[in-house]
């Protein structure tokens, strides 16, 4: 067997087993779903997420070791993880092999020669990690945005997944939905179609990643080259070069990917991976100029402040940003946060969306609750988010620090933020119709939504009395709907009645059915109290107004999922009295 | 020689040519002429297809609509009750397909007592194949995210362990409904596909405090059917629940007073919520079992309007007492 059928092998391998890793990312225990898979492997062998996370918070969260074993094989081998490894990787190599089959061998050579703008990558990765090492007040982890891992996790995730389920239904009963999954979209679906332009468009000229391993690689103990210096210059080998590195000359070490076509394409067999250099010269240094790299470091690091000149982590921040329970606060989160997605993956109820640029760049793809979205807010006894978050930016909490029981009832529970009532929208508040669906759904006990009731004259509900026997009051008026007072929440008050009477459970005037002209109401047997014939009667709705006890909620959104007032909510969660920010609180502490 | 070669080959494309014109003007007009629609759209909305949620009911035998039977341990009161009003054979005949809609509306843990106790469900389904039964499934379209909610409630678990399949609802089992007689629920999307080709239906019902009507016990419990936007029903909570009670004809209905929820429901949350009633009854007529549960509450039926509108419709009478409750203690 040739090498680059194992490498092919290892390609279908880690492929599968990445794809298998996204549809397991389910909360469950079955086989298929999330128990006890490693469904963050890739992200934690990628070494561009461990290098930020590290450069940003000053430590390497546990986990990253396995990124470490990436950066150890990479020395000893080369860039082994683009071409044998990464799966944004295969995609590439496969879309660029198909597209390309067909042309000949000049073409190819043509196609895969190398390109002075394959430095790009560099300054990518070079303006992302100065985001995250510089000023540290404003250090910010932007890596996300193109490392492939992340990248192709959130595509996969939040695009692919949910379209291919769309009717299976294997994965998730109900349809998941993505806001702004359209930008996520056109960005995999460029970086794929780009291979019909150049194969391996992305992993050449914008993967961060390889320019990573491009640096580190330098050192390789075993790397391409030429086993002579001189050759016929057939540049077969090159006609098949993924990484475009001229393994015919003077090869770029830094730009091979370990695709081995150079090996398989020489038909003279002077190509070799070994541990002397080749024997035409290598370059081992990416082709970067020095304007070039100081004119990046500079970009990211006067990039960190600009991104924070809109005051969001101030006084500017945007409340409808509503992180997940267990984020860290607002600048420690986004200093670990690498935008992959998994955290909205697993959410059972879909209520983790992916962010946009409301709260500035660094928010786009951040995980955020959109109660609107998802089958109920965040549902109360699930830590699924922080347990699958591989950086930790979502902490990994437990049931009970969530809940603010055991050892956390001193400090009580975690809140997202606090549910705020729009009484210009709400039923009861607004428009005298009884509802209270929040009240009924607010899972904290006790419940964090309590109502007072009231009872309030409905429009024109002023009658005068015609006649009265036993429970029937017959009006004058003959305007009334018939059986509309009927529903169990009207109520007949007589004008000299006090209210507190009604309110009282002996004085049950509660009304049992009515006609055009007539009301009856309940209980049976006599009226204590007889209005008079010419006398006004007042019809009553009893309501139920609901409050929102702060102290009590915990801004998990099942309100606003289940409030009936669609569109706009008539109860709305706000980030506001977040527990992960002291600035932010609400209310002083007792 | 070449020129007039070549005017004929001219001669047969531009015949050629003419052929393909002329069949892609008849395509078109073709096309045009089948999606011709000369008025444009309608004001009014067709509405879908109606369905009827079919009739589970087995013939009543006076004395034996309604069974107490008090007891802490769930598996020996259902058992009981059931034999009580005849038997699991009266109401599930051999072969018998069985659903079973459980309250299993929250993603909490059954300690709490916001959703049908799993154990129960457990048993039910067992008595079902006990009588027969060729298929029993286990189903509700819950507030909360439904795997969520099957899965912590236990009931998915428990279900499953005993035989039944439990179906998860999706878009495409609800289907629209308008009850005759009805103010509510007018072309309404209900739950509809596990029920379509069930032979038998039996509900199973925590009782719950519940803010809104006053209490949430086996009549309340056929709000998990309703699909669309349901919460809307709130505005009329009392009509609502009685107009499902007409529409919804069970084989048999247990409302679970083991431990009923006192406060904070129908959510609660905590086991303080929660008081043990050692209560549990099995009853043909919903309504009743309802005004009987509502006691253990400390309400009385006439406190729940819900209950009168229903017996008005014919569902069953609040007067449990002239159903001669038959009354057991397996404590």
């Amino acid at each position: 067997m040739k090498i680059v059928h194992t490498r092919r092998i290892s390609q279908a391998f880690f492929f599968s087993m990445f794809v298998w890793f996204c549809i397991v990312s389910t909360a469950g225990d079955k086989i298929w779903q999330l128990r006890g898979w490693p469904v963050n492997l890739f992200l934690w062998l990628d070494p561009l997420e461990a290098v930020g996370t590290a450069l940003a918070t000053h430590t390497l969260y546990r986990p990253f070791l396995w990124a470490f074993v990436t950066i150890v094989l990479t020395i000893i081998f080369g860039r082994f993880f683009c071409g044998w490894v990464c799966p944004f990787g295969v995609l590439h190599h496969f879309v660029g092999f198909l597209s390309n089959r067909k042309k000949s061998s000049s073409q190819k050579i043509r196609l895969n020669q190398y390109r002075k703008a394959q430095c790009i990558k560099y300054f990518v990765l070079v303006v992302f990690l100065s985001l995250a090492a510089f000023p540290s007040i404003a250090s910010t982890l932007q890596t996300g945005l193109l490392d492939p891992i992340p990248l192709v996790t959130r595509s996969f995730n939040l695009l692919l997944l949910p379209l291919a389920d769309r009717s299976a239904g294997i994965v998730s009963a109900t349809s998941r939905f993505y806001e702004g999954a359209w930008l996520i979209f056109a960005i995999f679906l460029a970086a794929v179609l780009l291979n019909l332009v150049i194969p391996r468009f992305y992993c050449r000229f914008i993967c961060p990643l390889g320019a990573l391993f491009g640096i580190i690689d330098r050192f390789a103990i075993w790397r391409i080259g030429k086993k002579q210096s001189e050759c016929i210059n057939c540049k077969l080998c090159e006609s098949h070069c993924e990484g475009g590195c001229e393994p015919a000359g003077n090869i770029r070490i830094s730009e091979c990917v370990l695709c081995f076509n150079c090996l398989d394409g020489c038909k003279q067999h002077l190509i070799a991976y070994q541990t002397r250099p080749s024997l035409a010269g290598e370059e081992t240094n990416p082709d970067i100029s020095r304007r070039g790299f100081v004119i990046s470091l500079a970009g990211g690091i006067i990039a960190a402040p600009a991104l924070r000149l809109g005051n969001k982590l101030g006084g500017n921040w945007e409340h409808t940003i509503i992180r997940p329970p267990g984020a860290l606060p607002e600048a420690e989160f986004l200093k670990r946060c690498i935008k992959c997605g998994q955290c909205m993956r697993v959410c059972p109820t879909n209520v983790i969306q992916p962010g946009g640029v409301v709260g500035g760049l660094e928010n786009l793809w951040t995980p955020v609750l959109n109660c609107r979205i998802g089958s109920s807010g965040c549902q109360l006894n699930c830590v699924a988010c922080g347990q699958v978050c591989p950086t930790a930016a979502i902490r990994p909490i437990t049931l009970s620090e969530k809940l603010g029981t055991g050892d956390f009832a001193r400090v009580g529970p975690i809140r997202v933020g606090t549910a705020f009532f729009d009484r210009d929208r709400c039923l009861p508040w607004a428009m005298d119709k009884p509802c209270i669906v929040c009240e009924e759904n607010c899972p904290v006990s006790p419940k964090a939504i309590y109502t007072q009731e009231c009872f309030n004259t409905i429009r024109d509900g002023v009658l005068t009395v015609k006649k009265v026997a036993g429970n029937l009051i017959e009006t004058v008026e003959e305007t009334l709907i018939a059986g509309k007072f009927a529903t169990g929440d009207y109520y007949c008050a007589f004008e000299d009645s006090p209210r507190s009477f009604l309110r009282s459970k002996s004085g049950c005037y509660k009304i049992a059915a009515n006609t055009e002209n007539s009301i009856e109401v309940s209980p049976d047997g006599q009226l204590e109290k007889i209005p008079a014939a010419g006398g006004k009667i007042e019809i009553q709705v009893r309501l139920q107004r609901p409050y929102v006890d702060i102290e009590k909620c915990i801004g998990c959104g099942v309100c606003e999922h289940e409030c009936p007032v669609s569109g706009m909510k008539a109860i709305r969660v706000s980030a506001v009295g977040e527990t992960r920010s002291s600035d932010r609180r609400l209310l002083l502490k007792r | 020689m070449t020129d007039q070669h070549n005017e004929k080959i001219e001669r047969r494309q531009f015949l050629i040519r003419s052929a393909k014109a002329a069949v892609s003007v008849a395509a078109a007009g073709v096309i045009s002429a089948a999606l011709y629609d000369k008025q444009g759209p309608k004001a009014a909305v067709v509405t879908e297809s109606l369905v009827t949620l079919p009739d589970f009911s087995v013939p009543s035998i006076d004395g034996q609509t309604i069974s107490i039977v008090k007891g802490p341990n769930r598996k020996a009161t259902v058992a009981r009750a059931v034999e009580l009003l005849g038997g699991i054979e009266r109401f599930i005949a051999k072969g018998d397909r069985v659903a079973i809609k459980p309250n299993v509306a929250f993603a909490s843990s059954p300690l709490l007592g916001a959703t049908t106790n799993p154990e129960l469900v457990a048993e039910v389904v067992r008595l079902c194949y006990k009588a027969g039964a060729k298929k029993v499934i286990v189903t509700d379209n819950p507030i909360n995210d439904p795997a969520s909610c099957f899965m912590l409630s236990g009931i998915g678990k428990a279900a499953g362990g005993a035989g039944a399949v439990v179906v998860l609802p999706k878009p495409d089992h609800f289907r629209h409904t308008t009850l005759a007689g009805g103010k509510l629920i007018v072309n309404w999307p209900v739950f509809f596909e596990p029920f379509r080709k069930a032979d038998k239906l039996i509900g199973i019902a925590p009782l719950k405090h519940h803010h809104r009507s006053g209490a949430s016990m086996t009549m309340k419990n056929w709000y998990g059917l309703l699909g669309g936007r349901r919460n809307v029903f709130h505005q009329d909570i009392n009509t609502i629940i009685a107009e499902l009670a007409v529409l919804v004809k069970p084989t048999l209905v247990i409302l679970d007073g083991t431990e009923v929820m006192v406060t904070n429901g129908p959510t609660g949350g905590s086991v303080s919520d929660l008081k043990r009633a050692d209560t549990l009854i099995a009853s043909s007529d919903m309504v009743a079992a309802d005004s009987y549960g509502c006691t253990l509450l400390g309400l009385t039926a006439s406190q729940l309007p819900y209950l009168a509108k229903a017996q008005i419709a014919g569902a069953g009478t609040t007067n449990y007492e002239s159903l001669k409750p038959i009354l057991a203690d397996v404590r």
